[in-house]
């Protein structure tokens, strides 16, 4: 007997998709927490996920941190020589790279590459079956394909973003030596002597977090995708704006933390 | 193309489903079916698209849980087993999928390899790779050991597919539209194939198709859906020797030119 279809109110439209969607959200970060030490573990499964991770993002990533470091630096002077204070560059270009630049901007080159990427191979897996095919092989396909990648990009993110914030610094020396003729010796004494523990360790925790956030969103969209090809364009498209804009909303919560503790 | 007998052993029913009820939403998909599928037997499931014949197959292979009813694999009820319990239970069930389903990042190689990795007891190299051949062997397909699936055509994916399923040695095997979408020469080696897995691997299995062909040269016995139902079920000439509009529907389309 068919019972009759869900009126289409504002009520129902909230249990159904909004609601619904932040359960089974739920339900699926707990299912990677309680998947993630249980063995078997997929070791080379996620090896190779991290290879690649760093491999996909690494051009990318090196190109826009050594062009934000110079480019932010450009901008930073003026402001800076006002005041005739351009000696005070290498520490206020340590302390924006740092603190806010390498762990943001790596993280949303990441969501862009590789998020989408997660997004669009869970997704065709799903559509076509391929999912469903692993477990009746007896395999945990939660496991080999969501497990392995939340883990490669949540440990190879802080990589990045240490990488990117190196390499910033260098774009932005490059800078200030063309300009201000510092050495390279003082330029990241300055810059090292403006940073503190304290700041590295924020970023790195904020780079695990986005790393997370930017996987399990690729692997959720994926595993969740609907039937046909639209599907599939749909889930990598989602993953990448859906964490994009979480990766703004952390990194808003966790400055106020952090600044409870400076 | 004809069958040569087999052993069904009628005693032994190794699938057993009682008062299946299975539906989606508002939709009804299945409503109160029965099936046993004896040991050794190869069954052909007929019925329109959309008549839930993928779906059956997936609540066998306890991919989906039902509404209502029982599901006994090898005596085992599907929808009560632990997920370890099931996993287990996986291992004696290979599933053919409509699409094939390979793993289209990995090679033929690695995915035959994938099921045996996980688990087998530890085999070495060379008892994987022994395996691995012949099951490629089996299906005439060892030539392309290192391709990629999107190098494959449709029937060779199918075949692929087939081998993955066999390289566990499944007792049950459940074929999704095996000769679909196939040339009738291709068609004949999987309809030849499904037998020749019958008769050596011992297997009962499931066998959906809209070709009526392979349904004959393949099914001891024919059941068919309708209105979520099994509304006939015996040998060929059973199901298609009667008045029953549904039935001759299909018989129709299927063998409409007269050579
Ligand atoms: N996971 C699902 N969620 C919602 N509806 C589903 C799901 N799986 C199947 N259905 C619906 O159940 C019905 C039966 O589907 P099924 O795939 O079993 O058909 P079929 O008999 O295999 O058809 P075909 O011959 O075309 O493969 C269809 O109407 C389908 O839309
Ligand atoms: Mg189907």
């Amino acid at each position: 007997m068919p019972s009759t279809p869900h009126k289409y109110t504002f009520y129902n439209r909230l249990r159904t998709s909004f609601l619904a969607d932040i359960y089974n959200v739920c339900r699926f970060i707990l299912r990677f927490f309680a998947e993630v030490f249980r063995p078997p573990y997929e070791f080379r499964e996620t090896v190779k996920q991290c290879y690649n991770v760093g491999y996909k993002s690494f051009a990318l990533v090196s190109l826009t941190g050594f062009i934000t470091g110079m480019v932010f630096t450009n901008q930073s002077r003026p402001s800076l020589a006002e005041f005739g204070a351009t000696s005070w560059l290498p520490g206020l270009i340590s302390i924006a790279i740092v603190r806010a630049l390498a762990p943001l901007i790596t993280s949303l080159i990441v969501a862009g590459k590789v998020g989408s990427n997660i997004g669009a191979e869970l997704g065709s897996m799903k559509v076509t079956e391929q999912i469903e095919a692993m477990e009746v092989s007896a395999t945990n396909p939660f496991k080999f394909l969501v497990v392995s990648r939340v883990v490669a990009t949540t440990l190879m993110n802080p990589l990045l973003v240490c990488y990117m914030g190196f390499i910033g610094l260098l774009g932005a020396y490059v800078n200030v030596h063309q300009h201000e003729n510092t050495s390279f010796a003082a330029f990241f004494q300055h810059g090292f002597s403006s940073i503190s523990f304290l700041d590295i360790f924020a970023s790195i925790i904020k780079a695990l977090i986005y790393g997370f956030t930017i996987s399990i969103t690729g692997c959720y969209q994926g595993y969740n995708a609907i039937k046909g090809t639209q599907g599939v364009g749909k889930a990598a498209n989602v993953a990448v704006v859906v964490s994009m804009f979480l990766i703004f909303i952390e990194e808003m919560i966790i400055v106020q933390v952090v600044n409870q503790f400076r | 193309m004809r069958k040569s007998p087999v052993d069904i052993d009628k005693q032994n029913a190794v699938v057993r489903i009682r008062g299946l009820y299975k539906s989606f939403d508002t939709l009804d998909v299945l409503m109160g079916m029965d099936l046993d599928l004896y040991k050794g037997e190869n069954i052909v499931v007929l019925g329109r698209s959309g008549s839930g014949k993928s779906v059956l197959i997936k609540l066998i292979a306890g991919l989906l849980k039902p509404d209502k009813g029982t599901i006994r694999v090898a005596g085992e009820e599907v929808d009560r087993l632990s997920p370890k319990e099931l996993q287990e239970l996986r291992l004696k069930i290979g599933f053919l999928y409509q699409g094939s389903a390979l793993y289209d990042s990995m090679t033929v190689r690695e995915n035959l390899e994938f099921p045996l990795v996980r688990n087998s007891p530890p085999l070495t190299r060379k008892e994987r790779d022994a395996a691995v051949y012949e099951v490629l062997e089996n299906v005439g397909l060892a030539q392309s050991i290192d391709k990629m699936p999107a190098e494959l055509s449709g029937g060779q994916k199918k075949r692929v597919g087939i081998a993955r399923t066999l390289i566990l040695h499944p007792d049950i095997m459940l074929y999704d539209e095996p000769t679909a979408g196939l040339d009738p020469i291709t068609s004949s080696d999987i309809i030849t194939l499904i037998n020749e897995v019958q008769q050596k691997y011992q297997t009962s299995s499931v066998i959906i198709t809209h070709d009526l062909t392979c349904a004959k040269a393949t099914g001891d016995r024919l059941a068919l859906i309708t209105d979520g139902k099994f509304s006939r079920e015996g040998s060929f000439e059973e199901v298609f020797r009667t008045g029953d509009t549904e039935a001759k529907k299909f018989y129709d389309y299927n063998f409409i030119i007269d050579p």
